[in-house]
């Protein structure tokens, strides 16, 4: 089964998230306020890592588990949105103190509360979808 | 061993591990991005019929969705096998700036593993406009906003700047003016 392998990696990232203390709505006040470096280096090393990452698997053309050369598609450059879209999203991190990932891994703990913020995180995404084509982008 | 990794993970290990689940799923031929998945589950529930965004193949997505509900287990796994020994210890600072905000960061496991503010996010604060802010409205801007930057911290913040990629760079400096405002701004107005 071809999507088995996606369930343990989302496992393995589940534990990440919970260890890494990146789940906590503490660890992201902390961040907010530039009071530690905690978040700070989890992200900085993800980065610096993932740019290396990225560097040798384009120079080394390296094939991926079926055998095709990996390839990276550009983001579209849709900068308008980027800066809207991302700042809507700070204002909504910083009040529930998680981001997608986390949310479902908080849930996954057994803090059923977070059902009600992630049916509002659909919410939002549906009420998206429906003014893409009013918004700037 | 599992005591060894029962400890608090160093921001670098967690870093590394964060970045081997991006090449465990580039490896797979997919790419990392957690929020796709809000678009996901709306197409599934028929919202292709509301609006063209939902419109889609979300097949495509499908190991994304599987990627998720691997993400909930491991949560599981990770707290009632591999908890902590004490609560997430945050910095002083940020222990008495919440404690001004007349939030309590718990100190023993009895009163938390620090993950979210029991006293803030809790069905009975449904009722009162601080805990439909918080969690309501918070959720809302989360789903909205990943969907309109068309990405999250790991399509963006992690994914879209390892990739070097500018778009990414200016989503992510939104999501500081965001969380700097929510921050400074409307948590001290919405917790007073």
């Amino acid at each position: 089964m071809k999507l088995l392998k996606f369930l343990f990696v989302g496992i393995l990232f589940g534990i990440v998230m919970t260890k890494s203390e990146a789940v906590s709505w503490f660890r992201i006040q902390e961040m907010f306020r530039f009071q530690s470096f905690h978040m700070y280096g989890i992200i900085g090393v993800a980065v610096v890592a993932g740019a290396i990452m990225h560097f040798l698997i384009k120079s080394g053309k390296m094939k991926n588990h079926f055998g095709e050369t990996i390839t990276f598609g550009d983001k579209p450059k849709t900068y308008v949105a980027s800066i809207l879209g991302g700042t809507i999203f700070g204002l909504g991190w910083a009040l529930t103190g998680a981001c997608p990932g986390p949310l479902y891994t908080l849930l996954g703990q057994g803090h059923w509360i977070i059902l009600v913020v992630i049916g509002s995180a659909l919410l939002g995404a549906l009420v998206y979808g429906m003014l893409k084509p009013r918004l700037p982008h | 061993m599992i005591e060894f990794i029962s400890q608090p993970w160093h921001w670098s290990i967690s870093g590394l591990m964060i970045a081997f689940v991006m090449f465990l799923l580039i490896y797979l031929g997919q790419r990392f991005g957690v929020s796709s998945s809000f678009q996901a589950m709306c197409s599934i529930g028929g919202a292709g019929k509301i609006a063209d965004y939902f419109n889609y193949d979300w097949k495509k997505h499908d190991w994304l969705l599987v990627f998720v509900a691997g993400a909930i287990i491991g949560g599981g796994i990770a707290v009632n096998f591999l908890g902590s020994p004490e609560p997430v210890q945050i910095s002083s600072a940020t222990i008495a700036d919440l404690s001004e905000l007349g939030i309590q960061t718990p100190r023993t496991l009895d009163e938390g593993l620090g993950f979210i503010p029991h006293d803030l996010f809790n069905f009975e604060m449904l009722t009162s406009l601080k805990g439909i802010l918080l969690m309501v409205v918070g959720g809302f801007l989360v789903g909205f906003g990943t969907r309109y930057a068309g990405g999250c911290t790991s399509g963006h913040a992690i994914s879209g700047l390892s990739n070097l990629q500018l778009p990414s760079l200016v989503a992510v400096i939104g999501f500081f003016i965001g969380g700097l405002l929510t921050t400074f701004v409307l948590l001290p107005l919405i917790l007073s």
